[in-house]
């Protein structure tokens, strides 16, 4: 029943690019100076190297800011993930850009707004990675208490229909620029918002106009929403993980089926399997990298982290790519793991046509065979700006 | 270079900078021309910004509104509207430009500081010292009715809530010291914990406690400019501000300008050339000066067209004013409101609406002025308008320089996106002539090309991680 058995050649590659790699040591084996992680030129060739092996899409961690003042082995120092998003747009051409943007300390009205731009510096390459945070230290810094989980999952679900429902207020064709009668807009496809929620409202309309792609696609960890959130189809694609490679097939198919049970037929989210990887490299056993890192920070992760060679990693992703639209790829260490990726693992699933072309110019709901929806506003065939008394019946 | 002496030991470098400011709204932007390109596509903002910066701009400024202007109570159709989110547009530029600073206009009423701040550093480390942040406050339910917080900030405290979150952002970006990170691989540790201070704000409306992320720029910290214009907002600028986006480009007003600009620096402990200025301008300009006044004639003519005129009487009438004739005189019935609503782009705060017709009537009909003509005369800032030949212009720019009555001006472009290319290739040359304009960018940062000092870095201890509570918003 997955799409993916009726789309053969349809397998997506993500890679998260986030910091030096996915393991807190992960700097100690970079090619560059540490400081390097924190500025354009190392940003540009790591997104340069992954759009040229091939992947459909990089994905920008924006994870959590040290707990107890502690600073971590890898120091935690980022750059905002979705500017990081933007500042390589205009050097691509092909791979989607998805950064991992908070719901629960963020503003919604801003996160709408920042995604859609990224939507326009990308030329509708962008996407978002939800994420709904529960650190502690991320609530102080916005003087807020923590969220425990059905917050989290509340705030989430809230804040993703406010982008959608913001994305959605100018129609496609808002622009018109009629010069005969002086109007810019025509305020009939503009639309209020109107979201109201257990914690706050947000009136809308947005203040840039849809995105090239319309709604974004929505990318969300699986358990994160509730189920009538997705049936509602809050998230475009669910990632899925499992505590080990060889469960991940199982737990996709678990997934499957219940978003099958739950959502009308034709509109589950696609799924994306997440894994850790560590590749034989540089001349080094997975496992013998592995044990150097692990020796100077233990690499805590939820994922299924595959730990061999190139020819075994290729063999699990084409099981992998039978079950899920896509994997997103978590290296250990970028500089070592994106290399051997490029040159024995994306080569080798090309040739097995078991990959999608990475299109130049295609938007990421291209990619992931999303139709681009018309405006909800303009389907319900309604306008929905309120007007003041005196011009009723206009 | 004594008659207009300004005092204060204030010495004028006797250069002039140039920024362009993206308005991306509003009626000052042409959209009717066939050469209007897209306010929203990233080659139009590739096009200004790289052409600014082949004129050796400092600066490229975006604007912000958090709410869609509004008319009648619906969204207002007749000016530019939409535009992208300025920090995500500006960190796109930053991968296509090398030189000219990066500035985003942001406001303090409803963000947060430590998110805010980080943004701001990130731009500013994606950019090499580029950034730059235009601090704007706001404090109507309208805009709040977007926000988590709604409209939860009183009008007398919008400045005092403004400079608790700048010093804040400030404290965020002194927290790290410098060569904290390990500058290879092979060290013991990525950072040094101890030289990494916490952040930390109480006041009435937020709180902060921060470990801040990210390391000083090349430039130290953004740059920070202000465009307040009330006596409050001055003050504050000549405290926290490296550049005043000043409302005063005529000569006069500019001087003036700058006298109380320096006297409030000297006040505020800050030396007399500490802060810059740089008056929002709009030029209009061509070979000849028949043809740059038929240029204006024209450019005006599409800013405010027919139907801009009635709708901008209408927001004061409060009521439809649709049967008037745009070309015949102000409408001789009344406002039906007592006075005008929430400021929605108008800017005219609760003015008394029948007063304020009565005043507007007797100045149209004493000067003689249709709807047109008058509403024209209203909005475009005509002191904001160098027109004329290029050598005329460049001449009257040259007293601005020698007395430093400004450091500079930030250019609203009329046309997107080619509206500085007359700009570039005919008046720079000629200012260049004249001695007041750079030959080439005098750094890599924001800071070096204007000529600012590097912060100084607050005393450990300090300013460190001191905890403000209460006092300034008792």
């Amino acid at each position: 029943m997955s799409g993916t058995e009726q789309r053969p050649g349809r397998g997506l590659l993500l890679i998260e690019l986030d910091g030096d790699g996915g393991h807190p040591a992960a700097w100690r084996k970079s090619r560059t100076a540490p400081v390097a992680v924190l500025g354009p030129a190392r940003l540009r060739d790591t997104v340069l190297a992954a759009e040229s092996a091939g992947f459909h899409a990089a994905t920008f961690g924006d994870g959590a800011v040290p707990e107890n003042g502690a600073v971590p082995e890898n120091g935690a120092a980022r750059l905002n993930a979705l500017q990081r998003a933007a500042f390589v747009a205009p050097l691509t051409r092909s791979i989607a850009l998805v950064p991992e943007v908070d719901t629960v300390y963020t503003e919604p009205f801003h996160v709408s707004t920042q995604l859609a731009s990224l939507d326009y510096v990308s030329r509708g390459r962008a996407g978002w990675l939800v994420r709904a945070s529960g650190s502690g230290a991320e609530a102080a810094a916005v003087g807020r208490e923590p969220a425990g989980s059905a917050r989290r999952t509340r705030e989430a679900a809230a804040s993703i229909e406010v982008g959608r429902r913001l994305w959605d207020t100018w129609e496609d064709d808002a622009v018109i620029k009629d010069v005969a009668t002086g109007r810019y807009l025509d305020v009939d496809r503009l639309h209020y918002a109107d979201f109201e929620g257990p914690d706050y409202s947000v009136k809308g309309p947005s203040i840039i106009p849809r995105p090239l792609q319309g709604p974004l696609p929505v990318l969300v960890p699986a358990g994160l929403l509730p189920p009538e959130a997705l049936a509602g189809g809050a998230a475009d694609a669910v990632l899925v993980s499992a505590p080990t490679p060889d469960l991940l097939a199982a737990e996709l198919r678990d997934t499957a089926a219940s978003l099958a049970r739950a959502n009308p037929p034709g509109t589950q989210p696609a799924l994306i399997a997440e894994l850790d990887i560590v590749l034989d490299a540089r001349g080094q056993s997975a496992a013998s990298r592995l044990a150097e890192l692990d020796a100077r920070a233990f690499w805590e992760s939820p994922r299924a982290r595959f730990v061999g060679t190139a020819a075994e990693l290729t063999e699990l992703l084409a099981g992998l790519l039978t079950e899920a639209a896509g994997v997103r790829l978590h290296p250990a260490v970028v500089d070592a793991d994106l290399e051997e990726l490029a040159q024995l693992v994306l080569p080798e699933l090309r040739r097995r046509r078991l990959l999608a072309p990475a299109t130049p110019d295609a938007t990421f709901r291209e990619l992931l065979g999303l139709p681009r929806p018309v405006s909800r506003y303009a389907a319900a065939g309604t306008a929905v700006v309120h007007f003041p008394a005196s011009r009723a019946g206009n | 270079m004594t008659e207009a002496n300004i005092d204060g030991g204030f010495r004028p470098s006797g250069q002039l900078q140039l920024g362009v400011f993206f308005q991306g709204v509003n009626s000052g932007t042409v959209w009717k021309a066939p050469e209007s390109g897209s306010q929203t596509d990233f080659e139009s903002f590739r096009r200004i910004a790289q052409t600014a910066e082949r004129g050796l701009f400092a600066a490229f400024f975006l604007g912000e509104g958090l709410r869609l202007r509004e008319h009648l109570g619906r969204p207002h159709a007749l000016d530019v509207a939409g535009r992208p989110d300025a920090q995500t547009m500006l960190a796109a530029l930053a991968s296509v430009t090398s030189h000219i600073g990066l500035v985003a206009t942001q406001n303090t009423t409803y963000n947060d500081p430590a998110d805010l701040a980080h943004r701001l550093s990130t731009l500013d480390l994606l950019s090499g010292g580029r950034a730059a942040w235009n601090v704007v406050t706001t404090d109507n339910a309208w805009t709040g009715a977007n926000f988590r917080r709604g409209g939860y900030l009183d009008h007398a405290d919008r400045y005092i809530h403004a400079e608790a979150f700048v010093e804040t952002a400030k404290r965020i970006w002194d927290a790290w010291d410098d060569g904290v990170i390990a500058a290879s691989p092979s060290e013991e540790a990525w950072a040094k914990p101890a030289s990494i201070r916490r952040a930390r704000h109480e006041g009435q409306h937020y709180s902060v406690d921060y470990l801040p992320r990210l390391p000083r720029s090349a430039q130290y910290r953004p740059v920070l400019f202000q465009a307040g214009d009330s006596p409050d907002g001055r003050d504050f600028a000549a405290r926290q501000a490296d550049v005043i986006f000043s409302a005063h480009p005529k000569f006069d007003d500019a001087l003036e300008f700058r006298r109380d600009i320096v006297a409030r620096s000297l006040k505020a402990g800050r030396g007399a050339n500490d802060v810059k200025i740089m008056p929002a301008s709009e030029f209009i300009l061509a070979a000849t000066p028949q043809e740059a006044r038929e240029k204006k004639a024209w450019v005006r003519s599409l800013q405010i067209g027919p139907q801009q005129a009635i709708a901008y009487l209408e927001q004061f009438w409060g009521r439809e004013l649709q049967d008037y004739d745009p070309d015949g005189p102000l409408p001789e019935i009344d406002p039906v409101v007592e006075e005008t609503s929430e400021t929605r782009g108008s800017g005219f705060h609760g003015a008394k609406a029948r007063q304020l017709a009565d005043q507007w009537r007797a100045e149209a009909n004493e000067k003689g002025l249709s709807i047109r003509q008058f509403v024209s005369s209203k909005t475009s800032r005509g002191d904001a308008t160098f027109n004329g030949s290029y050598t005329e212009v460049a001449d009257r720019l040259v007293e601005y320089a020698r007395t430093g009555a400004v450091d500079g001006f930030n250019i609203s472009p009329w046309l997107i996106p080619t509206g500085l290319d007359d700009i570039v290739n005919h008046l720079v040359p000629e200012l260049q002539e004249r001695g007041i304009y750079p030959t080439e960018y005098a750094g890599t940062t924001l800071r070096e090309n204007l000529g600012l000092a590097t912060p100084l870095r607050p005393a450990a201890g300090v300013a460190d991680n001191g905890v403000a509570v209460g006092g300034r918003h008792a």
